[in-house]
C-alpha cells in the first residue's frame, strides 16, 4: 500500500512540529513549527485523495484552503510578533506573560 | 299586687289612653343635645365672651325650659307617652332575639317631670352662678363642666333603655367628679372628688350587673319592654327580679347616697356652692330615685313573691333617720344641708321601695325646689361672710333680708309645715307607709320629720338670728343671685298644691295622673282625701322640731354657741364622728392601703412580675436564638460558606492561568493524546 509511507512521513512531520511548538522559545520558530504541522496535514489530505481517487478532488481543494489560511495565519502571527518585539526587545515566548491572572 | 298596673290604667281619668305629644315630643331630643352644644361652644369661645361662656350654658337651659314647660303643660291636659329611638348598633343575637343598641329619648310623665326639674333648677342655678362665680378661677371651664353635668342628667332621664341610662349615669359621675374637685389646688378637694367618684364606681358595678341581668333575661334593654314584661308577669323576668332588682338598687344606693354609701355626699361640698345646689336638687342624687321609678314595674310586679321590699326599705329608713341626726351637730352650713339631702333621699327611697311611686317622685319634685333654694341661700350667705361655718355667722336677717326670707321659706317647706310644698310630699310618703302596712317605719319617718325641723331651725337660728360672729360687714348679694332665690321660693311654697289628694287640677287629674303616663300606665294607692290624723302627726313632729330648735338656739343670742353643745355622752361623739362609718370606710381603705396593699404589692412584685419577666425572658431568649443561632449562624452561614467555597476554589483555580502559551499548548496536546488513547482503547 502506497499510502502508509505518506502517512508515516506526515506523522513524523506533525510530531516534529508539535515538538517545536512545545519546546522552542523563539516565537518565530514556534510559528514555523505550526507551519510544519499544517503541512503534515496537507500531506495526509493529498495522500488520502490519491488513495481513494475521488472524482471531485476534495483533498486537493482542502489543501489549497489550508495553504491559504496558513499564509494568512503567518502574516498575522508575524505582525503580532513584530509588535511585541518592538515593545519588549525580545522574541522569547516566556516573556510574553501578560495574559494571566 | 300585679293588679295595680291594670287597675291604674282602668281607674285613671285618661282611661289608659295617652297622646303622642306632637311637635315638642318629637323634638324633645333637643333637650338632650343642647347642653353638649353649649359645652363645646364654651370650651371654644368661652374665654372671649363677656360672661365667660355662661351665656351658652344659660341659653341651652332656657331652650330646654321652653321645651320642658310646654311638655309639662301638655302632659297636664292629655298625658304624653312617646318614645323616639334610633338604632345605633346590633349587639348580636341572644336567645333568638336581636339585641339592638339604641339611643333616643322617652317623653312620658316621669321623664317630663325630670326634664322640667332639671331645666328649671338648672336655669336658675346657672344664672345664680354667674354672680357667685364672678371673678373666680377657670370660670369658662366651670360653666362647661356645669353644662356637661346637666346634659348628662338629661341623657340619663331621657334614656329609653338601660344602656343609654348607664351612659348618662357615668357622664353625671364624671361631671360631678370634675366639679367637686373644681378647686383642685387644694388636696382636700381632690380627695373629696376621688371619694365621690370611687364610691359611685362601687355602686356602678351593681347597676351594670343588674342591667345586664335584667336586659339579658328578656333579651331587651328598653324600659317599655321591661315594663311590659313585668306587667305580663313574664317568667324570665321573674327569675331575675330579685337579684337584678337588688343590683339595680345597689347602683341607686350609690348615686342617691343611701346608707352606707352616703359618705361621698357631705364631702362633695368641696365644690362651688352652685354645684352643690344642682347636685342635690336635680342632677345627681335624684338619678338613683329616678332609676327606681323607671324600673318600678320590675319591683312592683314581683314584690309579693320575692319580698324584695323588705331588703330595700330598711336602707331607706336608716338613711332618713340616722343621717338627719348628723345634720344636728354639723357646724358647716353646707354640711347641714348635705345631711339633710341624704335624709330626704332616704324618704324618697323608702317611699319608692315601699311601692309609693308617686309619693317618692313627688317628694323628689318638691325637694328639688326647696333644696336648690336652701343651697343657693347658703351660697349667698357664704358669699357675704366668706366662711362656711355657722359659728362665723349670726344676725344676718337684717343685712340680707331677701336671702333670709327665701331661706326661711325653704326651711319651713323642708320641715313639712302646712301649706308649704314639703308638707304635702312628706305626708304622701307617710300615707304610703301607712297604707302598705309599714307602721313601724312610718313612726320612724315621723321622728325623722321632727329631726328635720329641728336641724333646719338650728341652721336658721344660728345663721340669721342672734349676733354676728364673723369678720367684716356682710352685704346682701347682687340681684343676679337673689332673683333665682325668689323664683325658687315660689314653687317651694306652692308646689305641694299640685298633688292634694282628691283635688283634680283640670281634666287630667293631678300630679299622680301626670306621673302615671307611662307605656304601662303607672299608679299606686292614692287616697281620695288627706288623712288628717296622719297629717297631724307629721305636722306636730315638724312644729315640735321647730319649737325645740327655737327654744335651744333662737331666743338667747349670746349663748347660741354655748348651747350648740348637745353633748349627750356617747351620742354626741357618735354623731360628730358620723357613726364611724367614714372611719370604717377609711379604715377599710387604710387596710387596703396597708397590709392588703403590701400583700398585693408583694404578689405583684414577686409573683406576677416574675411570671411576666419569665415570659419576656423566654421570648427574648427565643428571639436571640432565632437571630443569632438560626439566622446569623445558620442561614447566613450557609450562604457565606457557599461563597467562601466558591471564593477559595476560584483563587486556587486561577493559578492555572499562567499566561505561558506553551503550557496551554502542552495541556491541549496531552488532552488530545489522552483522547486518542481512549478512542484506541475503546475500539
Amino acid at each position: 500500500m502506497l499510502v502508509n509511507q505518506f502517512l508515516v512521513v506526515a506523522a513524523l512531520l506533525f510530531s516534529m512540529g508539535t515538538y517545536g511548538l512545545l519546546v522552542r522559545r523563539n516565537t518565530v520558530m514556534i510559528l514555523l513549527s505550526v507551519e510544519l504541522m499544517l503541512n503534515a496535514v496537507n500531506i495526509n489530505l493529498i495522500a488520502f485523495e490519491a488513495y481513494l481517487r475521488t472524482s471531485e478532488a476534495i483533498g486537493q481543494v482542502f489543501s489549497i484552503f489550508v495553504i491559504t489560511i496558513a499564509a494568512a495565519e503567518v502574516g498575522i502571527g508575524l505582525a503580532i510578533v513584530l509588535m511585541i518585539f518592538r515593545n519588549r526587545q525580545s522574541a522569547n515566548v516566556d516573556e510574553y506573560n501578560l495574559m494571566k491572572f | 299586687m300585679i293588679d295595680f298596673l291594670v287597675l291604674a290604667a282602668e281607674e285613671g281619668a285618661h282611661g289608659g289612653s295617652f297622646s303622642e305629644g306632637g311637635f315638642f315630643a318629637d323634638t324633645a331630643g333637643i333637650m338632650l343635645i343642647s347642653p353638649f352644644v353649649a359645652f363645646l361652644l364654651i370650651i371654644w369661645l368661652g374665654k372671649r365672651m363677656r360672661n365667660d361662656g355662661a351665656e351658652f350654658a344659660i341659653g341651652a337651659m332656657a331652650v330646654n325650659l321652653v321645651w320642658a314647660s310646654v311638655l309639662f303643660f301638655q302632659n297636664m291636659t292629655e298625658g304624653i307617652v312617646r318614645e323616639v329611638h334610633f338604632e345605633i348598633a346590633n349587639i348580636g343575637r341572644f336567645q333568638g332575639r336581636e339585641m339592638i343598641f339604641e339611643l333616643g329619648w322617652m317623653v312620658d310623665g316621669l321623664s317630663i317631670m325630670m326634664y322640667f326639674v332639671v331645666s328649671f333648677v338648672g336655669l336658675l342655678v346657672f344664672t345664680y352662678a354667674v354672680g357667685y362665680m364672678h371673678g373666680d378661677r377657670r370660670v369658662p371651664w366651670f360653666f362647661a363642666a356645669f353644662s356637661l353635668f346637666a346634659g348628662s342628667m338629661l341623657i340619663l332621664v331621657g334614656a329609653p333603655n338601660l344602656i343609654q341610662l348607664i351612659i348618662g349615669w357615668e357622664g353625671v359621675g364624671l361631671a360631678s367628679y370634675l366639679l367637686i374637685g373644681f378647686y383642685w389646688e387644694d388636696l382636700e378637694n381632690v380627695k373629696a372628688g376621688n371619694k365621690a367618684f370611687l364610691t359611685n364606681k362601687v355602686a356602678d358595678v351593681g347597676l351594670i350587673l343588674g342591667a345586664i341581668l335584667v336586659g339579658m333575661s328578656i333579651g331587651d334593654f328598653s324600659f317599655p319592654a321591661i315594663s311590659e314584661a313585668a306587667a305580663a308577669h313574664s317568667e324570665a323576668l321573674g327569675a331575675v327580679a330579685f337579684a337584678g332588682g337588688l343590683l339595680l338598687f345597689f347602683g341607686a344606693m350609690g348615686k342617691s347616697a343611701q346608707f352606707p354609701m352616703h359618705i361621698w355626699l357631705p364631702d362633695a361640698m368641696a365644690g362651688p356652692t352652685p354645684v352643690s345646689a344642682l347636685m342635690h336638687a336635680a342632677t345627681m342624687v335624684t338619678a338613683g330615685i329616678y332609676l327606681m321609678a323607671r324600673t318600678f314595674p320590675l319591683y312592683q310586679a314581683f314584690a309579693e313573691e320575692n319580698g324584695i321590699r323588705e331588703w330595700m326599705i330598711p336602707i331607706g329608713v336608716i338613711t332618713l333617720f340616722a343621717m338627719g341626726l348628723l345634720a344636728l351637730v354639723a357646724d358647716d352650713i353646707k354640711k347641714v344641708l348635705a345631711y339633710s339631702t341624704v335624709s330626704q333621699l332616704g324618704y324618697m327611697m323608702t317611699a319608692v321601695a315601699a311601692g309609693g311611686y308617686t309619693a317618692g317622685l313627688f317628694h323628689l319634685f318638691t325637694h328639688a325646689f326647696f333644696k336648690a333654694l336652701l343651697f343657693l341661700g347658703a351660697g349667698s350667705v357664704i358669699h357675704a361672710v366668706h366662711s362656711n361655718n355657722m359659728s362665723d355667722m349670726g344676725g344676718l336677717r337684717k343685712d340680707m333680708p331677701k336671702t333670709f326670707w327665701t331661706f326661711v321659706i325653704g326651711s319651713v317647706s323642708l320641715a313639712g309645715i302646712i301649706p308649704f310644698a314639703g308638707f304635702f310630699s312628706k305626708d304622701e310618703i307617710l300615707a304610703t307607709l301607712d297604707y302598705e302596712g309599714y307602721v313601724a317605719y312610718m313612726w320612724i319617718a315621723i321622728a325623722g320629720a321632727f329631726v328635720t325641723a329641728f336641724y333646719m331651725t338650728r341652721a336658721v337660728a344660728l345663721t340669721f338670728f342672734g349676733t354676728y360672729k364673723g369678720h367684716g360687714h356682710p352685704h346682701e348679694s347682687p340681684a343676679i343671685m337673689t332673683t333665682p332665690l325668689i323664683l325658687l321660693a315660689i314653687p317651694s311654697a306652692i308646689a305641694g298644691f299640685l298633688n292634694i289628694p282628691g283635688v283634680k287640677l283640670g281634666s287630667f287629674g293631678n300630679f299622680t295622673e301626670w306621673l302615671g303616663a307611662r307605656i304601662v300606665p303607672m299608679g299606686d294607692h292614692h287616697p281620695e282625701a288627706i288623712d288628717w290624723t296622719l297629717a297631724a302627726y307629721g305636722l306636730a313632729a315638724g312644729l315640735g322640731g321647730i319649737a325645740i330648735g327655737w327654744l335651744l338656739y333662737g331666743r338667747d343670742a349670746e349663748t347660741q354657741l354655748a348651747r350648740d353643745r348637745l353633748e349627750i355622752p356617747l351620742l354626741y361623739p357618735l354623731l360628730r364622728r358620723k357613726y364611724f362609718i367614714d372611719d370604717a370606710a377609711l379604715g377599710l381603705v387604710g387596710f387596703t392601703g396597708g397590709p392588703l396593699a403590701r400583700a398585693t404589692d408583694w404578689f405583684n412584685t414577686y409573683v406576677l412580675d416574675n411570671i411576666v419577666n419569665g415570659v419576656a425572658g423566654a421570648v427574648r431568649y427565643a428571639g436571640r436564638f432565632v437571630y443569632g443561632g438560626l439566622d446569623q449562624r445558620g442561614i447566613d452561614g450557609i450562604f457565606n460558606g457557599l461563597s467562601a467555597v466558591a471564593d477559595s476554589a476560584g483563587s486556587s483555580l486561577r493559578k492555572l492561568q499562567t499566561g505561558r502559551v506553551q503550557q496551554y499548548a502542552t495541556s491541549v496536546v496531552i488532552g488530545a493524546l489522552v483522547l486518542v488513547v481512549v478512542v484506541v482503547i475503546l475500539q
